[in-house]
């Protein structure tokens, strides 16, 4: 109970009454009862899959499992004592083809907490340029016997190739514009936090729909654990057949968010702009940006989500990215734990695990 | 290349499927000196001849040999692809007797002396007959046209720029009317690469779930309907290399009403895959243009059986695996198809969709007749480039046997029912036996 009470106080010391309302406290009440849950009962599911490529596949029990066993690590993350051994003695690798901060970072910590020896490799700048494929990267790196492969690439469909080539177990951490199931379920365990369930929200996910592979992961996931998807976005950023998807589509920014419970921003990707998607991102701004005054047509206590980073002023304004509704802080908690999750429940299944 | 030297041999108690008599009965088939002497009923009780080697082909279908106007070799300048000499063992067990070589090689065959080259090479390399398409650009760039007398003059058969679409309307419209002078056949692969743009899949829902930049249809249509609108002012021969897409169906019938002169093919890829195929980031299955969905499929066969669509492709494209084995949005277009495009056609056939005669005449007197080649018929006096297949032999594609230099087929593991017994060319048998 301790920790909701920090958590409410925080919210409360920062933004006063009128979002103490807004947010309700209810929904925080829930947190002591999933300590006591998973305290008591340690999960003893097993995860019935080697690799994680993508959210598509998963269960609707298998993701709760996942989120049940976050809820776990976020316990551990928050002591002075931070370490588990469920991966002592098992090697890890990072491996990432395409420049990324956070997303590593967080998979580096989550190995280290549970006991791996992690290993970062950054390849954008080294073996690709020299010419070796994918799959000559994959061979090398299986004959050091790893345990466990986080893959980052920029291609669709990379990490799936990857792991048909290894023996160990592959985590997707993004590739291209198809899956990043560790964000999905780490933006599901933010909303469960925060709200208290998932089944039955509205969530709008706004922006660049197309080229985002948190959005694709993420409508599967919410729509596994039953909240209403709306998409939200120009129509040059929708791809084909995303009508076929099942979800309500919107092109105006204040109506797909009206109402909404969850409202979660999409990176704009810049370097795809170039005048050919949409005209200019002062344009973007105006129509499809989230400032206060669109996030008012939401619930009054809808909260405002981000996967990182953030382009201040092209999607999202700064009042709202640091304001009173942001989950955007939680979510990067929230992602070391749901990480050592799947490094966790992936390493029950290991040989000798 | 007919053989004047093979033995006489005769061919009998066969179901012999001749396109252009519209003969479809049960008989044999008399070729001595390289040349097609006798057909019909009549040759099964023809008493033995000295000289004349005999066989029994009950059971199984004697055809023309087929004739595949898309195949790329890889010579000059990716022999690492294919050769001539891997084609025409590749060819000759798939049935086929005329390959039409594609202009895009390294450099293109955009010259007199490529062309000269290519024939001279073929002739003493391969073992089934090579006519090449020419460049219709210089260089393949899409500029400036080439040589289309001179060209013709050395024995090419018709100008494209193979893969690549010829975006500029100017250049095809001289091209068309200039060529009309020698009667020249201008093919076009219709895909706009702007619309195309980083697309590697049909654009649709499949596409956006994998996370794939899509290529819509209208890259296809819109070439091509703006081609048919030059071609009605111009005059003149026109193809469509590979049509994919049923709203490309509808411009090229509006075409052949108003008594435009434009015919067109498919691929056998696009006949027998839709979009599905490509499942979990198959590379084996990335073409260009892609494969569209079940619906666009069918539209093609039955386009295909009506007789809108012309002819049937293998669209042959040796990849060599490390062009594949990428990812699928990095990896190589193109699909290995000389051994398999008779038994995969023989799929639609099975299914109800198509009749044998209507497939054998696609895949012969069709683009025969398109290219102006003496081939693709049974006639007396014509060619022997015969072929004897056994309609339902079942097995299994394993690219390990395949004689093509790569091994990128689609068809990989696949079952299939329909194999080539023997293939004769000029007379002379250069497969089975």
């Amino acid at each position: 109970m301790g920790y909701a009470v920090f958590e409410t106080a925080r919210y409360m010391g920062k933004t006063g009454a009128a979002v103490k309302r807004a947010l309700g406290l209810g929904s925080f009440c829930l947190y002591p009862i999933i300590f006591d849950m998973s305290i008591n009962q340690p999960s003893s599911y097993v995860f019935p899959h080697k690799h994680l490529l993508g959210i598509e596949g998963l269960s609707r029990p298998d993701i709760e499992a996942l989120l049940e066993l976050a809820d776990e690590e976020v316990i551990l993350s928050r002591q002075v004592e931070k370490k588990k051994t469920s991966l002592r003695g098992r090697t890890q690798i990072n491996l990432f083809f395409e420049p990324s901060t956070r997303t590593q970072a967080s998979f580096e910590l989550a190995g280290k907490r549970l006991g791996a020896d992690v290993m970062n490799m950054s390849v954008a700048n080294s073996s690709a340029k020299k010419g070796e494929t994918l799959i000559d990267t994959a061979m090398t790196l299986n004959a050091m016997r790893p345990d466990l492969i986080i893959v980052r690439h920029h291609a669709a469909g990379a990490v799936q190739l990857l792991s048909r080539k290894v023996d160990c177990s592959v985590i997707n951490a993004g590739d291209g514009a198809h899956e990043h199931p560790t964000q999905a379920l780490l933006d599901a365990l933010t909303i469960k936090r925060a709200k208290g369930r998932i089944e039955g929200l509205v969530v709008a996910i706004c922006g660049d729909i197309m080229h985002s592979r948190v959005a694709r992961s993420n409508m599967i996931c919410l729509a596994a654990l039953g909240a209403r998807v709306r998409l939200v976005g120009p129509t040059t950023l929708m791809p084909a057949g995303i009508e076929r998807f099942g979800f309500e589509i919107f092109h105006d920014m204040r109506e797909g968010i009206r109402d909404a419970d969850i409202i979660m921003m999409l990176r704009l990707q810049r370097e795809r702009m170039h005048g050919s998607f949409v005209p200019s991102t002062k344009e973007y701004f105006r129509y499809f940006g989230l400032d206060d005054e669109k996030l008012a047509l939401a619930k009054p206590d809808a909260l405002v989500m981000h996967p990182g980073p953030m382009n201040r002023g092209i999607e999202i304004s700064t009042d709202v990215a640091d304001g009173a509704q942001s989950l955007i802080r939680e979510q990067v908690e929230m992602g070391v734990a749901v990480r050592m999750a799947v490094l966790e429940a992936l390493a029950r299944r290991l040989p000798n695990g | 290349m007919s053989d004047e030297t093979a033995p006489a041999l005769l061919l009998t108690h066969g179901r012999i499927i001749d396109p252009a008599s519209g003969r479809d009965e049960t008989g044999g088939i008399l070729i001595e000196n390289g040349v097609i002497r006798d057909v019909g009923p009549h040759l099964d009780h023809l008493k033995p001849m000295n000289g004349v080697t005999v066989r029994h082909c009950a059971g199984a279908v004697i055809a023309p040999g087929l004739v595949d106007m898309r195949v790329f070799v890889g010579e000059p300048g990716e022999e690492h692809r294919e050769t001539f000499r891997t084609a025409g063992l590749a060819a000759a067990a798939g049935g086929i007797t005329t390959m039409i070589c594609q202009p895009q090689t390294l450099p293109p065959l955009d010259d007199a002396p490529s062309i000269d080259f290519v024939k001279r090479r073929a002739k003493d390399r391969c073992i089934v007959r090579v006519h090449p398409m020419a460049a219709l650009t210089k260089g393949c760039a899409g500029g400036e046209m080439t040589e289309i007398g001179l060209l013709k003059e050395v024995g090419a058969v018709a100008y494209t720029d193979g893969a690549r679409a010829v975006t500029n309307a100017q250049v095809i419209r001289r091209a068309l009317t200039y060529g009309r002078m020698f009667d020249a056949l201008i093919v076009q692969h219709c895909e706009d690469p702007d619309l195309v743009g980083e697309g590697v899949m049909n654009e649709g829902e499949f596409a956006a779930r994998l996370g794939l930049p899509g290529a819509p249809d209208l890259a296809e249509t819109v070439i091509l309907e703006r081609d048919m609108r030059l071609l009605a002012a111009s005059g003149g021969r026109y193809h469509a290399a590979l049509i994919s897409c049923s709203a490309s169906l509808d411009v090229l019938r509006k075409a052949k009403e108003a008594g435009l002169n434009v015919t067109a093919g498919v691929s056998i890829n696009h006949l027998t895959f839709n979009e599905n195929d490509v499942g979990q980031y198959r590379t084996f299955f990335k073409l260009a243009p892609p494969l569209r969905t079940e619906d666009e499929r069918l539209a093609l066969v039955e386009a295909l059986a009506s007789g809108l669509i012309d002819v049937i492709v293998s669209d042959h494209n040796p990849q060599d695996v490390e062009t594949k084995r990428l990812t699928f949005a990095e990896a190589a277009n193109g699909a290995a198809g000389l051994e398999t495009m008779l038994s995969a056609g023989l799929r639609l056939v099975e299914a109800g969709h198509l009749t044998l005669p209507r497939l054998i005449e696609a895949m012969t007197l069709a683009p025969s007749r398109i290219l102006h080649l003496p081939s693709g018929t049974l006639s007396v006096g014509a060619p022997a480039d015969v072929i004897v297949f056994d309609p339902e032999e079942p097995w299994v594609c394993d690219p390990a046997e395949m004689r093509g230099r790569s091994k990128n087929t689609p068809f990989d593991e696949a079952r299939m029912a329909g194999r080539v017994k023997a293939t004769i060319v000029g007379g002379r048998t250069v497969f089975g036996g």
